[in-house]
């Protein structure tokens, strides 16, 4: 029997740490939704979202008040709409993510992921003209996410890609006043299970249909690492691990629930620490709590690579199907620690790029001046595709240059995508490194110094 | 099914007896309570069988959820494997 201290400690967890299953995501393929004409390719896809989906939204509502666990987030992710609909003779690729936004609409979800395409070592005409039309369609939908991989360990970085995305997201920006950019995000080594937005896709690896989900509990573990202030760092490991582990356990308990009721193979349980704007679901707070006095002080690097490391240790001892990005999550403006340190000019985009070799998953949610170049843009993306490509791990950009912002000034993404202050960039110029073109080679992997 | 109950809230006369007859009233059996009075929170932990329940599952937590706010109590219903699942390996 499970003794009382036990059952008022879940409770506590849930109803006053912001313990929760941060998004119960099912990927579904469409490889079977290719045609050559347009609009008989948009019933396919309309139907096939539709149909695998219709009963997502209620499962997961039923699941939440069965075990009293909110389930913030049901949500789609579709094979990449580059490779799926390849065959279709369509410039209009926006069409597609129109159809993707009624299909999400109709089946309840707020996110759909996959107007994407993955280039790591070139372009097929299908990537070219999908790639072009991300301004248009992040603009004319809701909630159509976006993502090009650019690169990865294997392949190098294509650096044509990578300047073509510096000026996608410019012109993503001027288009949606910076908004349409909190949904594109550009990966490097990305993976293909991720259950979590702006990022995830169905890979074509994937089964035609499966259920991944994403736990978080960045409460969970700073209100368990109160209790052992001031001890050496080993011990806060140790915390962090076992606090890892229940919250996995959960998790892995929901997925099950969700494909035994829905009656779709469950894929994985991602681990990954993902902060919200609310006050007490910060991963910035637990870095404090472990002696900084504000993130983005020298250590905070040291900090989260203790973090991360701990919690994939309880994560990958909780549950066996353990897949996605995994790792803890500093979006800044998602984050009310990480914006605190931002605005008061104690983190940087170069402490966050630091932050980033040592925890999935990149330069997430930072808002730029609305001036930074394109050539700007794209140099920032190589940077972390670089840091992914030489690490073997995946890393992402996700920056917003706000038009007719400067650095200070705050910007408001609404909902879970919360503010954040616009941040400095190094004003010294890129341009000539971007203009280049061509391509990184491979890595070696060995000589590891 | 076997679900937990939880009732946490300000200590009055008459709890236990309140709580029982709504379960009661909706078939669900009580196989096992704990209660204690902590500072002046009354904590009450049930373990409950909802195999007989007259009602579905989030029905049953309505219920008992708006019977708390009008006392001043919150009243949880969630099945018992989410404990089992985090608190046992």
């Amino acid at each position: 029997m499970i003794t009382t201290s036990e059952i008022l400690e879940t409770i506590e967890m849930i109803s006053q740490q912001h313990l929760d299953i941060r998004t119960v995501t099912m990927g579904i393929s469409l490889r079977g939704c290719g045609h050559p004409e347009l609009k008989t390719c948009c019933d396919k896809i309309y139907d096939t979202v539709t149909k695998r989906a219709e009963n997502l939204v209620r499962t997961g509502e039923d699941i939440e008040r069965e075990f009293g666990i909110p389930i913030v987030n049901k949500r789609i992710s579709v094979t990449p709409i580059a490779i799926a609909c390849e065959c279709c003779e369509t410039e209009d690729y926006a069409e597609f993510a129109r159809t993707l936004d009624r299909a999400a609409a109709e089946t309840g979800v707020n996110f759909i992921g996959g107007f994407s395409a993955l280039v790591q070592k070139g372009f097929t005409g299908g990537d070219r003209r999908l790639i072009r039309a991300i301004p248009e369609a992040l603009c004319t939908t809701r909630r159509v996410c976006s993502s090009v991989n650019v690169g990865s360990t294997r392949a190098g970085i294509n650096m044509d890609a990578v300047a073509l995305m510096g000026r996608i997201v410019k012109e993503t920006a001027d288009l949606s006043q910076g908004q349409g950019c909190a949904k594109l995000v550009v990966f490097c080594n990305a993976v293909e299970d991720n259950p979590f937005m702006a990022g995830a896709f169905h890979g074509v690896g994937e089964p035609e249909c499966v259920i991944n989900v994403g736990v978080s509990g960045p409460g969970v573990v700073h209100s368990a690492l109160k209790r052992c202030a001031g001890r050496p760092l080993n011990e806060a490991a140790e915390v962090i691990k076992k606090t890892a582990f229940r919250v996995t356990r959960m998790g892995e308990l929901v997925a099950q629930e969700a494909s035994r009721r829905l009656g779709v193979p469950f894929g994985i349980v991602d681990l990954s620490l993902a902060p919200t704007p609310a006050v007490g679901d910060s991963v910035a707070d637990i870095l404090e709590e472990l002696g900084l006095e504000s993130v983005g002080a020298p250590g905070t690097t040291a900090a989260l690579a203790l973090l991360n490391d701990a919690v994939k240790k309880g994560g990958v001892m909780a549950s066996s199907n353990v897949g996605g990005l995994s790792g803890a999550f500093i979006p800044v403006s998602e984050d009310a620690g990480m914006i605190r340190a931002a605005a008061a000019g104690k983190l940087t985009i170069e402490k966050l790029e630091a932050m980033t070799c040592v925890c999935s998953v990149g330069l997430d949610m930072i808002a730029l001046p609305g001036d930074t170049p394109a050539e700007t843009v794209a140099a920032i993306i190589a940077d972390e595709a670089a840091i992914g490509m030489i690490n073997q791990k995946t890393t992402a950009v996700r920056v917003i240059p706000v038009p007719g912002k400067g650095v200070g000034d705050f910007v408001d993404f609404g909902g879970l995508l919360g503010r954040a202050p616009v941040m400095a960039v190094n004003p010294a110029s890129p341009a000539a490194f971007i203009g280049r073109g061509g391509r990184i080679p491979a890595p070696v992997n060995s000589l590891k110094n | 099914m076997k679900a937990i109950v939880t009732v946490i809230g300000k200590d009055t006369v008459g709890i236990i007896a309140h709580v029982c007859a709504v379960l009661a009233q909706n078939g669900v059996n009580v196989l096992d309570i704990s209660q204690t009075v902590m500072r002046e929170y009354f904590t009450m932990i049930m373990l409950v069988d909802t195999a007989g329940c007259r009602v579905d599952f989030a029905a049953l937590a309505d219920i008992l959820k708006k019977d708390g706010a009008e006392r001043g109590l919150d009243i949880r219903i969630q099945r018992e494997d989410i404990f089992e699942a985090m608190h046992r390996i």
